[in-house]
């Protein structure tokens, strides 16, 4: 495979992080210790693990969390050997405070997400994280929906804060293969720091995506065992790893463990087999954050909706990432409309 | 009986919303608006609709301390903490529209009457004007266990100070609902939303309840909204109030006035209309005062 860059490819698996989503935040410490210790013994680089919208994300807006998230990173710490175990703070949710408490724990990543347009307001965590002595990382949510030249200046931003990678997260699973090659290249040209990238499945394009991003010089990379994420989950990790191997990169981590690992510890954890259906599609064609299906399943259920015209009208009204409370809102109003 | 003096300290985008607002007040007198860039837009307005200006700053109360008993503080957290102890000094009234927290938290809503041996209070952030009235209103008729507010401000909307330390939104906020909005513990999420043209303001109040009533929470949420509409016009129901378990869900829209700020930053002026109704309020309470002495 022919990269443009020639730095190692770090693999960030999130199933215990964006994985909460597709379970309505209800891992168990035992979910959780399982998981990172296979993970660990397999080779994996980073574990991200958090509430699905990140630190300080168990609330009514989102579903709160079965476990304690705090509870849930110290599992994670004391069964890795030696893989990072990684944290999401999206700042208006989660504060300063959450971060020491997980830095404290033994966390060694953060990921400081906003919507893509907002890069200023992770300045405070992005920098706070580097004199805590974690890598710090910026996390540019919903990039499908900003022109290319504003994701270069608000990741320029995240760079200025002290960030030492920007990903340019697919959070619906929107973008198309050369819509990430443009953006990749883009970041690429201006950045001087890593270049990440995030899918989401919701139209089948999450490994072919991240391939894209890793020829363009993506090098940190995320993915979900077994595609446990939000919507149709992220690029599948144990296909992802298959396929670099295939394709002559090797990130060092086993294969066959992670084959093991997703069919026996993950698999049984998930609620639903992580598929395509017509709810997770329509996020990746509307371009609306992945987090919002299951809400929008109920929402549709409790108004006799179809959670597809939610959705869609979500899309319309450019909801951004975290804005849950529209989804009841506006089923609401389309069921009142009727 | 003549109107109460006031000063406003701060000739930011606060400051000249709040300047407007004023200017249709019946009970206060805005004498002059202070800044320290003389060549700031609010500065120059003001002129030219005929106020007092300084570019001063606090200075300009110290050397004429006769131009003001109650003064509006719309500068920074930083600056308001040398200003409180200035204004103490002169034996001035403060009403702080920074995060600066030196006096107790107020929302007009709730405390309509404040004891003026309270000299300095602080008006918490605008998602905690706009949401903490209804947890109050929700608690008196039913015991909030739990109050959560999500308020979603638009991109243009939010500031640069308000940008640069967002954790101080979420945390202040939280404690406004603890402490005037009477919940046994809160939380605060905010969400800038860059939509154009600008959304207006929304906040969505979560309440659990330890004695569900829909029938008096209903009431009391449908009251409150009327109180919080005497002086935020532009403060609605967006939704009608769900039920759920133990749960409530109020979904509100905030409009602005349009004053300086545009419509949509329903967030910014219900922060002005809030401050501005605490001044009057307290204005109120000097003139009986002054009244009193003279009897």
């Amino acid at each position: 495979m022919k990269r443009n860059s020639d730095k190692l490819i770090k693999i960030t698996e999130v199933c215990l992080r964006d994985g909460s989503h597709a379970i309505a935040h209800q891992f168990t410490e035992e979910h959780v210790r399982s998981v990172s210790r296979a993970l660990d013994q397999a080779g994996m680089h980073y574990i991200e693990v958090s509430h699905g919208d990140g630190l300080g994300g168990s609330t009514l807006q989102y579903g709160r969390s079965l476990t304690d998230e705090m509870k849930l990173i110290e599992a994670a710490v004391e069964e890795c050997k030696q893989a990072t175990v990684a944290v999401l703070l999206i700042p208006g949710i989660g504060t300063v405070d959450e971060l020491k408490q997980a830095k404290n724990l033994g966390a060694g990543l953060v990921r400081v997400a906003t919507h893509v347009t907002e890069a200023d307001v992770s300045a405070q965590h992005i920098s706070l994280a580097r004199e805590l002595g974690m890598e710090s990382l910026g996390f540019l949510m919903m990039a499908h929906s900003a022109p290319v030249e504003k994701l270069v200046e608000q990741a320029k931003l995240m760079e200025s804060y002290g960030a030492e990678a920007v990903y340019i997260t697919d959070s619906a699973g929107a973008l198309l293969p050369d819509q990430v090659r443009e953006r990749v290249r883009a970041l690429r040209q201006s950045l001087d720091i890593e270049i990440g990238f995030h899918a989401h499945n919701n139209l089948s394009l999450a490994v072919a995506n991240t391939l894209v991003a890793i020829e363009e010089g993506a090098t940190r990379i995320d993915g979900s065992v077994r595609c446990l994420g939000a919507g149709a989950g992220n690029a599948q990790t144990e296909v992802l790893v298959s396929v670099l191997d295939r394709m002559g990169v090797n990130v060092g981590i086993d294969i066959y463990k992670m084959m093991d690992l997703a069919e026996d510890i993950v698999a049984p954890i998930l609620h639903r087999p992580q598929e395509i259906n017509k709810g997770s599609l329509v996020l990746g064609y509307a371009g609306v954050y992945s987090s919002f299906l299951l809400h929008a399943e109920r929402a549709g259920k409790r108004f006799g909706i179809d959670p597809r015209d939610i959705l869609i009208e979500l899309g319309r009204r450019k909801a951004v990432g975290g804005q849950e409370d529209m989804i009841l809102d506006v089923a609401a109003e389309l069921a009142g409309s009727r | 009986m003549g109107k109460v003096k006031a000063a406003i300290i701060g000739s930011g985008n606060i400051g000249t919303d709040l300047m407007y607002k004023m200017l249709r007040s019946d009970v206060l007198e805005l004498t002059t608006l202070i800044g320290i860039d003389p060549e700031s837009d609010g500065l120059r307005r003001a002129k030219e609709l005929g106020i007092g200006t300084s570019a001063d700053g606090i200075d300009a109360i110290v050397k004429n301390p006769e131009i003001a008993d109650i003064v509006f503080d719309a500068t920074s957290a930083k600056t308001h903490v040398r200003h409180a102890k200035v204004l103490r000094e002169l034996g001035k009234i403060a009403v702080d529209l920074t995060p600066a927290a030196r006096g107790p938290f107020v929302s007009p809503a709730i405390q309509s009457d404040i004891s003026l041996d309270v000299d300095n209070v602080n008006m918490i952030t605008c998602g905690g004007q706009a949401t903490i009235p209804i947890v109050y209103a929700i608690n008196e008729v039913a015991d909030v266990r739990y109050a959560e507010i999500v308020a979603t401000i638009s991109s243009k909307s939010a500031g640069p100070g308000t940008r640069a330390n967002i954790d101080e939104f979420t945390i202040t906020t939280k404690r406004g609902l603890e402490i005037v909005g009477g919940a046994d513990r809160g939380k605060a999420l905010i969400i800038l939303n860059p939509a154009e043209p600008p959304i207006l303001m929304r906040d969505t109040v979560y309440c659990e309840v330890k004695q569900m009533d829909e029938e008096k929470i209903r009431q009391a949420i449908t009251d409150m909204v009327e109180t919080v509409r005497q002086y935020v016009p532009g403060y609605r129901l967006k939704q009608e109030p769900m039920f759920e378990e133990n749960k409530v869900t109020v979904f509100l829209e905030v409009e602005g006035a349009g004053d300086y700020f545009p419509a949509y930053a329903g967030n910014l002026d219900i922060m002005t209309a809030a401050a501005l109704r605490v001044g009057e309020n307290y204005a109120v309470r000097l003139k009986e005062g002054k009244y009193e002495t003279q009897q």
